[in-house]
């Protein structure tokens, strides 16, 4: 389908999305329509001028016929919010919820600029190469003020928050060249953050790929970051110092000093490197100190990679 | 047109409130509720001008897809004026604190306000937060948009940002008190027989306003104060680097500002709820059914804001409630909808300006609604949300509701408050033209969004450009339609015939009083021994036309 104005459909989630939208269009215009139709007829068939029979019914009769119209009038529009919501909540639902065994690209958003980084270590700025027909989770997040990630033609949008993770995804169906906006207002140069993201057919995103000659993982990045940072002097297998074990940690309950559990998930891992007091995992003395301003946005998310790829739930995957 | 004998002005009245003392000073420290909304009514005019004028800069600027004729910086600080100033300095005061509180006694046939003093005072925070912030937005300017988002607002702009926020502060506390004063007036200072069900819609229009204001506008206030504890003392509230949570201002802030346009559009249907019946010469359609519905919209409004949050990064289930929560509050909008159409049948219509205007308000506050179905539903708001269509969707709403609402209101008490007519031909002819520019420069911005041009945007991609040098173009006729009013309205203070004291025959103790009122409102206790909008059955026949 494909609906004027709108942006081509470029993702699998654009179709099901267009459709939605084309019965929207097409509810809100008819009632529109339709109310619009009545009170015309009403003013022109009761304009003071005309010659009409205007008398009203007994006060009872009234009555009924007003139970009546507006019992109509609030259970058809009741019923149909309803349906609604429920088509709409389940498409949201899934552009919430990634498939299993995408592409992953990390995402940090700056004034005014996107800079990306495949798990296979590929680096790009306001640009995302990206093979179609794969899904592909963005794992994103700001180094300062909130942006939002915006491709129209996939009909996706997330805000990218500081602080936070926030994940988006989509599978492009379409090979092209596909605008990429910041709409979420960040600044002076706002309109300016700009980018594109190229979907390419499987061979060409072969070539690319091969383009970007021998790159190193996040991964692997995260490891030599580990050993430099000297996290592996209390982490590491033959550390003398009293500190958890990483391997096998993601993706797994924590359960902390405080007597609560957490997840440890990418969230929990940035707050343990940058704030490590905020969760102690139980057992543990809180002496590790904050690695705020010694590490970027990028670099947690390469140590997170690595703590990810020594094990755990999910990334036995 | 000749009134009956009975509907003309009684022969020997007390001094109206625009007679006696005219001083400056006397103005000035006036406690008269009349005096006080002539006050504010001016005041609102020139800021409406003020934030007129950022946005006709906004559409010319957009008017090519360049950001050719400021710069970013200068952009930036003009959308943030036009929203500032048009929010908290027009749209909030807007129809309560004119029209409400010159209205609302007279309506209930008190006095006046339950207290005149805290209503002068409501207009003097008023005044000088306003004058603060607008100094603050012309020495400098803020660029942070009239959201003040975090943690840009608190850690990234380098503008007068403390400034700007305290002015709104302190006008909150205007907010809060002509709440409070309504919500005892109308509690306390009802004529003897006024029963609730008896109260005029526009009444319980306030009265909900009212409470909406009492509520909500704490936690704007608490809300800037925390915004103002960050930037200054570097206190981690919102901002993440601080310990902050970078989500919780905007739950703190839609907390307020979504109750706000109901703030808003609630005493435009109030307004709309009075002519169409006077108008239609009919009994509106279902009193208490409206009267639920004012009540319902402001209860389940204030739960509804995380529908501005559905891709911010808040929980999905979390989305799912305010979803539905946001289609549940529409119910009672639609009511509102219908019914004012039903008020229609059997009536026996005139177009006088009033009731153009007020036409035009329920055919934009309409479209406006219907634009808002979209944005509820969760995956539609993913795509349209902080594009044009958001724009096009609140301006709807804000502008074409509540503005178009408040012109109808004008026109329609002006004879009483001023006690003069305005050429009606140039009132009806200005009514269809804002209608058609409104239409003429917001129409595009749905369409804009729907291709996915974000809002806050200096320059812009040029496939977006034919829809928005429409936009521009539309501006230009929608201006002239602001504009005219000013003007016929100026001169009917000096040369309009005098009003008599019911010129449209309507229903309302307002009107049985003398145009303009005596300062005393009321020569005598008025006692209420009757239904509210007791149009009489018009017969078959012609002879409405020929009174």
């Amino acid at each position: 389908m494909s609906l004027p104005f709108m942006p081509p459909e470029a993702s699998s989630l654009a179709s099901r999305y267009d459709v939605l939208f084309a019965a929207m269009t097409a509810l809100t215009t008819a009632v529109s329509l339709a109310v619009t139709i009545v009170g015309l007829w009403f003013m022109f068939r009761f304009r003071r001028r005309a010659t009409v029979d205007r008398s009203r019914p007994p006060a009872a009769a009234q009555l009924r016929r007003r139970r009546i119209l507006e019992t109509i009038w609030i259970g058809v529009p009741l019923l149909l919010f309803i349906a609604a919501f429920a088509w709409s909540a389940s498409l949201y639902y899934d552009r919430s919820t990634p498939p299993a065994g995408a592409l992953e690209v990390a995402v940090v958003a700056k004034q005014w600029m996107w800079k990306l980084e495949h798990a296979t270590g590929q680096r790009e700025i306001d640009v995302l190469h990206v093979p179609v027909n794969v899904p592909v989770k963005l794992v994103m997040t700001s180094q300062d003020a909130i942006h939002s990630f915006f491709v129209p033609a996939f009909r996706v949008k997330q805000d990218v928050l500081p602080g936070r993770y926030t994940v988006l995804w989509f599978t492009a169906t379409r090979a092209g060249d596909y605008q990429l906006y910041c709409a979420e207002y960040c600044g002076t140069d706002h309109a300016r953050m700009f980018g594109h993201v190229i979907a390419l057919a499987p061979p060409q995103y072969q070539r690319w790929l091969d383009a970007q000659g021998a790159t190193t993982t996040m991964a692997a990045h995260g490891e030599a970051l580990f050993r430099a940072l000297g996290c592996s002097g209390c982490h590491g297998a033959n550390a003398s110092v009293h500190a958890p074990a990483l391997e096998g940690l993601y993706g797994r309950p924590v359960p902390l000093a405080d007597g609560t559990t957490i997840i440890a998930d990418d969230r929990y891992l940035r707050d343990s490197i940058l704030l490590p007091k905020r969760q102690v995992a139980a057992g543990y003395e809180p002496i590790m100190p904050s690695f705020a301003g010694q590490v970027d946005e990028a670099e947690v998310l390469d140590l997170i990679a690595y703590i990810r790829h020594l094990g755990g739930k999910e990334a036995l995957r | 047109m000749t009134p009956p004998a009975a509907l003309l002005p009684a022969p020997a009245h007390a001094a109206s409130y625009l007679e006696g003392d005219m001083s400056i000073r006397a103005w000035l420290t006036t406690r008269d509720h009349k005096r006080i909304a002539i006050m504010f009514a001016i005041a609102i005019t020139a800021f409406f001008f003020i934030g007129g004028a950022a946005a006709t800069l906004i559409r010319i600027e957009l008017a090519t897809p360049a950001g050719d004729l400021v710069s970013a910086e200068t952009y930036n600080k003009l959308f943030t004026m036009h929203g500032v100033v048009m929010v908290w300095f027009f749209l909030i005061p807007s129809i309560p604190a004119t029209l409400g509180n010159f209205l609302v006694p007279l309506m209930i046939g008190a006095k006046d306000l339950a207290f005149p003093r805290l209503n002068l005072t409501s207009f003097y925070l008023y005044v000088g937060g306003a004058l603060f912030t607008l100094a603050a937005l012309f020495a400098g300017g803020v660029d942070t948009g009239w959201t003040f988002y975090t943690p840009f607002s608190t850690m990234f702009s380098n503008t007068n940002v403390i400034a700007a926020i305290a002015g709104v502060f302190i006008v909150g506390f205007s907010s809060i008190l002509t709440g409070l004063n309504f919500i005892v007036t109308v509690h306390k200072l009802r004529a003897p027989g006024m029963t609730f069900f008896r109260l005029p819609l526009f009444v319980w229009a306030i009265y909900a306003t009212s409470v909406i204001l009492v509520l909500a506008t704490p936690v704007l206030g608490m809300t800037l104060a925390l915004l103002g504890i960050e930037r200054i003392w570097h206190i981690g509230i919102f901002d993440p680097s601080l310990g902050g949570d970078p989500l919780l201002f905007q739950h703190l802030f839609w907390f307020y500002s979504h109750p706000a346009v109901y703030i808003m559009v609630l005493p435009a249907m109030g307004i709309a709820s009075e002519i169409i019946p006077c108008f239609a010469r009919s009994p509106v359609f279902g009193y208490r059914t409206m009267a639920y519905a004012i009540i319902a919209i402001a209860v389940i409004g204030f739960l509804v804001w995380g529908h501005h949050m559905f891709v911010s990064g808040q929980s999905v289930y979390a989305g799912l409630v305010f979803s539905i929560l946001s289609y549940l509050v529409a119910i009672p909008s639609a009511i509102k909808v219908f019914n004012w159409t039903a008020t229609l049948y059997k009536g026996s219509i005139s177009f006088d300006a009033p009731m153009i205007y007020a036409l035009g308000f329920v055919g934009l506050f309409m479209l406006g609604g219907m634009s808002g179905l979209f944005l509820a539903a969760l995956a539609l708001d993913v795509q349209l949300t902080d594009t044009y269509f958001v724009v096009a969707h609140f301006h709807y709403i804000m502008v074409g509701g509540s503005v178009t609402a408040y012109l109808a209101g004008i026109h329609f008490w002006w004879p009483k408050i001023t006690g003069r007519m305005y050429p009606a031909r140039w009132a009806q002819f200005a009514a269809v033209l804002i209608f058609l520019g409104f239409n003429f420069t917001f129409f595009p911005q749905y369409l804009l969004g729907i291709e996915g041009m974000p809002r806050r945007y200096h320059e812009y991609a040029p496939q977006f450009t034919t829809l928005n040098v429409l936009s521009s173009a539309g501006a230009v006729i929608l201006a002239m339609g602001y504009l005219l009013p000013l003007v016929y309205l100026g001169w009917s203070l000096v040369r309009g015939a005098r009003a008599p004291q019911n010129p449209w025959r309507a229903t309302g103790l307002e009107w049985t009083v003398p145009s303009p009122p005596p300062t005393e409102n009321f020569a005598t206790q008025p006692h209420v021994d009757e239904e509210p909008y007791a149009y009489p059955p018009v017969a078959a026949s012609r002879q409405e036309a020929a009174t």
